[in-house]
């Protein structure tokens, strides 16, 4: 038997669903335009007012909503409530000007931790489960989200945040965990840690995981699954938008159903801004419907993925998302980290280097590594392995510094940087996320 | 007993050495001493050639990145304990060898080292006071 959060919502018809978000996008559009004066601009600028608004078949006449806007309007250009009705702010991980701070009305927490307690109960989830929630604390919405979503469903949760391994596995095995919530490397690496101390997947009590905030691969749930034992979930969401639970896998593990009672979704092309027909490939967009601090309409996610309506044997009738299958923009996604090649040269100019480097991501056991290549300057020349070694280290570390997770920095010298067309080639991203 | 060193960073790639040997064979460059210190990544070339200015301006005019190290020179005896000894006595004094190497003389009488000590001065006096021959051009 299914079991959902809240069935009524989950199993909706869709034309119901469809009326239930044309009636609050009207309501949505009138709020923003209304509080917010830098979007009303852009409606104004594009000859669009509320009242053409009628239902989602006017959606498409609507100005987008880019990182760009919101790297401008930061940080509060984008707040559609007074400061003093709102109880939290989130951030993304960006540190160079990108990073977004998301608000959040007491409203706003009750929905998005909704959201992910329907994601928790989707994975079997109930008040008898012991949910170890193994995302970053703080500023980012991966623990925070998860941890809201396990009070919803009851479960008794364990707010371990992320690292320190022999802890969290301590946890794990003595309070019998049957769920657990992290990255899919994290749980990768908890998984290869378990086997390298001696233990069995049948060591463990846990029967699901959600991991999501990174790309990964089917090939990637099938060795977690193994490792640990258990089912895993992909999980989906954004800042901007909430935090995770804006979509969610069920038990079919086909796409991920996204919570359409509070996000419109929309497949665009990147280039032209068109609107795609459903079951193409193109840019995912997302529009708010019931946020109250932060709402963004037409968000573009940067994500490039297909949606699907076809009928699901979970009884879910929300539409749902494939994996993202890349993304629009020079974005990585390093262990769950948001990386601009930007930050690391802001980095090396600090740092008194040229801005001369390569960036080489990969993933070696399921974990992601990163080597950043950097062309050494005559003046910076040591006679000495040593003091070209610590040269890597301390840059190493100021590069840790910006972006919360550590490179090995390779010195090399200059001219070694293959260039085309004059511009150094800077990522090289050898990951197969997609298969 | 100063000597002027060549200190030329390579990546540890195959043919980096040769591309270098090469370069300085067709320049005239006579190659007096060299060391190699090395990881898995990148490679330090030291270097003593007749001319080091002119084999640092050839370099970059290839490409590679050079620059000149002041080092110590001392003829040691070609007898067991001779370089012992002047170690001994440098650590005696606290002074902190970084890297040394060693290569023929030309006579079987004596070899020549070439040291980068953390206090080059203070290696310089301590060696020539206790009767060391310093070795001063190589050219």
């Amino acid at each position: 038997m299914e079991r959902y959060f809240q069935k009524d919502i989950e199993t909706m018809p869709v034309e119901k669903i469809k009326e239930l978000q044309s009636e609050k996008l009207v309501k949505q559009v009138k709020h923003v335009y209304e509080n917010v004066p830098y979007y009303r601009n852009l409606m104004d600028k594009k000859g669009v007012r509320p009242e053409d608004i009628h239902g989602i078949e006017d959606l498409h006449k609507l100005p987008f909503i880019s990182k760009s806007d919101l790297r401008e309007t930061y940080p509060y250009g984008m707040l559609a409530v007074p400061l003093s009705d709102c109880v939290r702010i989130q951030s993304t991980s960006g540190t160079t000007g990108k990073r977004v701070i998301a608000y959040y009305t007491q409203h706003d927490i009750e929905l998005w931790e909704d959201c992910c307690a329907r994601a928790i109960v989707a994975a079997g989830g109930t008040k008898e489960d012991v949910l170890q929630v193994a995302y970053g604390y703080g500023l980012f919405t991966g623990g925070a989200g998860l941890h809201g979503g396990s009070h919803k469903v009851g479960c008794l949760t364990l707010p371990m945040s992320s690292g320190n391994t022999e802890r969290q596995i301590q946890f794990m095995l003595d309070l019998k965990s049957t769920i657990l919530c992290c990255t899919p490397s994290y749980a990768a690496y908890i998984g290869e840690t378990l086997k390298e101390q001696g233990y069995k997947p049948e060591d463990n009590s846990l029967k699901a995981g959600i991991f999501g905030a990174e790309p990964w691969t089917e090939e990637m749930r099938r060795d977690i699954e193994k490792a640990l034992g258990i089912k895993a979930y992909d999980i989906y969401g954004l800042t901007e938008t909430s935090g995770p639970g804006v979509a969610f896998e069920c038990k079919e593990q086909k796409g991920m159903h996204i919570n359409e009672d509070h996000f419109i979704a929309e497949i665009i092309d990147p280039d032209t801004g068109e609107v795609l027909p459903e079951g193409e490939k193109g840019e995912l967009v997302f529009t708010s419907l019931d946020k109250e601090a932060f709402p963004l309409l037409r968000y573009r996610t940067r994500d490039i993925c297909v949606l699907s309506r076809e009928k699901c044997s979970c009884g879910r009738t929300f539409i749902r998302m494939a994996k993202p299958m890349g993304r629009s923009d020079d974005m990585l996604i390093i262990r769950g980290v948001n990386v601009f090649p930007s930050q690391i040269e802001t980095v090396l100019l600090n740092e008194g280097y040229a801005p001369n480097y390569r960036i080489e991501v990969d993933r070696v056991n399921n974990t992601d590594t990163l080597d950043v290549f950097v062309e050494l300057l005559p003046e910076q020349l040591s006679d000495t392995t040593e003091g070209i070694v610590k040269m890597e280290k301390a840059l190493s570390a100021a590069i840790t510094t910006m972006l919360g997770i550590r490179p090995a920095v390779h010195l090399v010298p200059p001219k070694t940087i293959v260039r085309s067309e004059g511009k150094a080639v800077r990522v090289i991203d050898k990951r197969k996320l997609h298969d | 007993m100063k000597i002027r060193q060549l200190t030329v960073f390579v990546e540890n790639k195959m043919g980096y050495l040769s591309e270098i040997t090469e370069l300085f064979a067709k320049s005239g460059i006579d190659m007096k001493a060299l060391s190699i210190a090395d990881t898995k990544d990148f490679g330090i070339l030291r270097l003593i050639v007749d001319n080091p200015d002119f084999a640092l301006k050839v370099l970059k005019d290839h490409g590679f990145l050079g620059t000149i190290t002041e080092v110590i020179g001392v003829e040691i005896k070609n007898t067991a304990g001779e370089l012992s000894k002047a170690l001994t006595l440098l650590a005696e004094k606290g002074v902190n060898v970084e890297y040394l190497y060693a290569f023929l003389s030309g006579t079987k009488e004596s070899a020549f080292v070439v040291i980068k000590a953390t206090d080059n001065i203070k290696a310089e006096t301590v060696l020539k006071d206790a009767g060391f021959k310093a070795i001063n051009g190589l050219s």
